[in-house]
């Protein structure tokens, strides 16, 4: 394994699985710290200052696992008038931002000329900021309420001055995580396509994986083998970013009761380093970990410690908060013995510290 | 003893490897050697050695105690510059318990209490004899871990009480065990800089636990550390404490205490996770005298000390259902942390936990 990471050769599939299932967690930091540095040999650990906003609540999907959504008509469910975000957008831009991650529910009454503006309007009043807008889910719903293909829907979005895509919504790429926790979403292509068609038409995304629920070890290593191959196909992805599920106050909090621990977190870390042989960046979450947990995560192969995340809503409706200012970044990132460096949200280097 | 799969370590430091073979032969290690430990920029490496260490010991195999923390009193007549717990008599925070206090503290059936105060400027040596003694009379199944060697010294200067008296009549009263707080960091150095010249010292320290030992009462001992100490200071700490384990044999437990910022501020922010980890990690290595090293979740918070887990640390403490002194220091952890969580911490890890009474007999296994 030492060899085949020194050499940079590609895991296989049984290698993966021991990853997950059997390697020594030192000796799985070791390997992805080494494959981490033969990537991006300086000491160096990136962050985003950015905002977490969102449009709506309203969501027709009924996720499992989710805290955040309401269905249509409820008396909490709430969607805002584009003013009401580009306000939400002006403040992250005035507090320094230069990614908006924007995200909502599926709500189906939004029609696709309210997404368009908000990315024109974004681009045109502030150009400071990457509205990093619209996960795959949603550009799926932008597809049915307008009719268009979702080739024809992210041709609209670039044409607005969209370059990037989060990666929320892929959870587990598994067609028996999806069809249990979230049935209503559709298989794990209806996300890998869009990606697949965002980097055809030259946008970068990111892909994410939301674990500590109903996956097994296979489930995960379908999801790995999904986006390396994607990646294999356009390089569009930056980034890795898996984050523990969070059971406050969700349907699956009947069986789940706690997020999984740090132990896990870093194993997850360490291997998606070393199996994600064509991914860029590897990042750490202090936000949904804990400050302390992501500082770690830094010797576990994460090379970039995600955001400032100015407003978040989706883990605090499973009542998880936690908060820090860019003094709080750089400082973590310090203490864990790297440089810290401000990135854009395509990973441009725009200040070291 | 469990058989260590013998497997080749990863070691990027190349200069680990002599320590490695010292490690795998059972032989002790230097003071160079502790240094090199603390300092190497291979924390994987440094932690697969303790790990290899504790393994061998006790496999997968993680202990804790069901156990009650209680402080009699927070008055104080010293002023140590690390600690937010201290109080003067009549200040705004000050609190003084009677003995029915402290018995109400007490459930029935509490395995261990773990009994750690001021150094009260009027409560005579009775008082804490009276103490023990209507605890032992009341709970007679719990284990009574009580005062720290800086109590006991304080009660020589104080009431002219010779440490050899106190320990005996407190262990006729029913003390069963000593908890290892008040070491604070062995140096004479920190001793001015930050004001407990008064408080025992090293010597004095090890002297008051050696009396114990010869009594047959067993003792814990802890390191403050993440403060402004140096690394040498830490590891003259740890070969001073293994020096005294081999002269008298009685310590159970190394605990090493991170510095807790609160408001007294010696440095602004707590050490980081990774200077924790490998601060467990060094510890376990070095004192290989002592049976346990243990990973302290109030003053870690529960995140690094399920890490600590596989950083040679083979404890985690317990469900501490009430613990003033880090709690007023505004550490993270909520206290009283059920032994559910105790159970999730040792999980996580993909550990064993093994609930222990004060001496580590087996009391479950919870698989």
């Amino acid at each position: 394994m030492r060899e085949k990471v020194e050499a940079g050769r590609r895991l296989e599939r049984a290698e993966g699985r021991w990853l997950l299932t059997e390697a020594p967690l030192l000796d799985l930091g070791s390997l992805a710290q080494a494959a981490r540095f033969r990537r991006l040999p300086e000491r160096r650990v990136t962050f985003v200052i950015d905002s977490n906003p969102n449009y709506t609540n309203v969501c027709v999907t009924d996720c499992q696992f989710c805290a955040f959504y309401r269905k249509p008509g409820h008396p909490q469910a709430w969607t805002l008038g584009v003013e009401e975000v580009l306000r939400k957008v002006e403040a992250a831009a005035r507090a320094g931002a230069t990614t908006v991650l924007l995200q909502g529910g599926h709500n189906p009454e939004l029609p696709l000329d309210y997404y368009l503006s908000l990315v024109r309007e974004t681009r045109q009043r502030f150009p400071s900021v990457t509205p990093h807008f619209f996960t795959a889910s949603e550009i799926r719903t932008m597809a049915e309420v307008s009719g268009l293909e979702v080739a024809g829907v992210i041709a609209r979005l670039k044409e607005a001055g969209q370059i990037t895509l989060p990666g929320g919504g892929a959870e587990v790429l598994s067609a028996r995580v999806r069809t249990r926790i979230a049935p209503k979403k559709g298989g794990p292509d209806t996300w890998l396509e869009v990606h697949r068609e965002a980097h055809r038409q030259g946008l970068k995304s990111t892909a994410t994986m939301m674990y500590g629920h109903v996956e097994e070890p296979e489930d995960i290593l379908d999801h790995w083998e999904a986006i390396r191959d994607l990646q294999d196909e356009h390089g569009g992805f930056t980034a890795f970013v898996p984050w523990s599920f969070k059971p406050g106050h969700t349907l699956l909090e009947k069986w789940i009761k706690h997020y999984r621990g740090p132990s896990a977190y870093l194993r997850m870390l360490a291997a998606s380093r070393l199996y994600l042989d064509n991914f860029p960046h590897i990042q750490a979450s202090w936000f949904s970990e804990g400050k302390r947990t992501g500082q770690v995560a830094l010797s576990w192969g994460a090379d970039d410690f995600g955001g400032t995340l100015f407003e978040e809503n989706v883990h605090a409706a499973a009542d998880y908060v936690n908060r820090t200012t860019v003094e709080e970044i750089v400082t973590l990132i310090r203490e864990a013995g790297f440089t810290p460096a401000q990135r854009t949200t395509t990973y441009e280097i725009l200040r070291t510290f | 003893m469990p058989v260590v799969e013998e497997r080749p370590l990863l070691l990027q430091d190349r200069r680990l490897v002599p320590v490695w073979e010292k490690v795998r032969a059972g032989e002790r290690l230097s003071r160079e050697d502790g240094l090199l430990l603390f300092e190497s920029g291979d924390l994987h490496g440094v932690g697969s050695l303790a790990d290899h260490v504790k393994a061998r010991l006790y496999g997968d195999r993680v202990f804790f105690v069901m156990n009650r923390y209680v402080n009699p009193t927070n008055v104080c007549v010293l002023s140590c510059a690390f600690c937010d717990f201290a109080r003067k008599k009549g200040e705004a925070g000050a609190f003084e318990n009677s003995i029915e206090d402290v018995l109400a503290m007490i459930k029935p059936g509490t395995r261990e209490a773990h009994i750690v105060g001021g150094h009260h400027p009027d409560w005579p040596f009775e008082y804490y004899e009276r103490l023990i003694a209507a605890i032992h009379a009341a709970r007679p199944e719990t284990q009574i871990k009580a005062f720290t060697a800086a109590e006991v010294d304080f009660w020589w200067r104080r009431w002219k009480i010779e440490p050899r008296e106190a320990l005996a009549r407190l262990k006729q009263a029913g003390l069963h065990s000593m908890p290892g707080g008040g070491a604070e960091i062995f140096s004479r150095r920190l001793q001015k800089r930050l004001n407990f010249t008064g408080k025992a010292d090293a010597d004095r320290w090890c002297e008051i636990h050696g009396i114990a030992h010869a009594l047959g009462i067993r003792t814990n001992a802890t390191m403050l550390y993440g403060h402004v100490e140096t690394l040498a200071e830490r590891v003259d700490h740890l070969l001073r404490l293994r020096e005294q384990q081999d002269r008298s044999g009685g310590f159970l437990t190394f605990i090493p205490l991170a510095y807790q910022v609160g408001n007294t501020k010696l440095v602004p922010r707590q050490t980081p996770p990774t200077d924790d980890l490998r601060t467990i990690a060094v510890s376990r290595l070095l004192l290989d005298n002592f049976a346990h090293v243990e990973a302290y979740w109030v003053m870690l918070g529960e995140e690094t000390a399920s890490l600590a887990l596989h950083f040679g640390a083979s404890d985690v403490n317990g469900t501490l259902e009430d613990e003033k002194i880090a709690h007023m220091a505004k550490a993270e952890s909520p206290a009283g942390l059920a032994r559910e969580q105790i159970l999730r911490m040792i999980r996580d890890a993909g550990k064993i936990a093994v609930e222990r009474d004060a001496l580590y007999n087996v009391v479950q296994v919870w698989s």
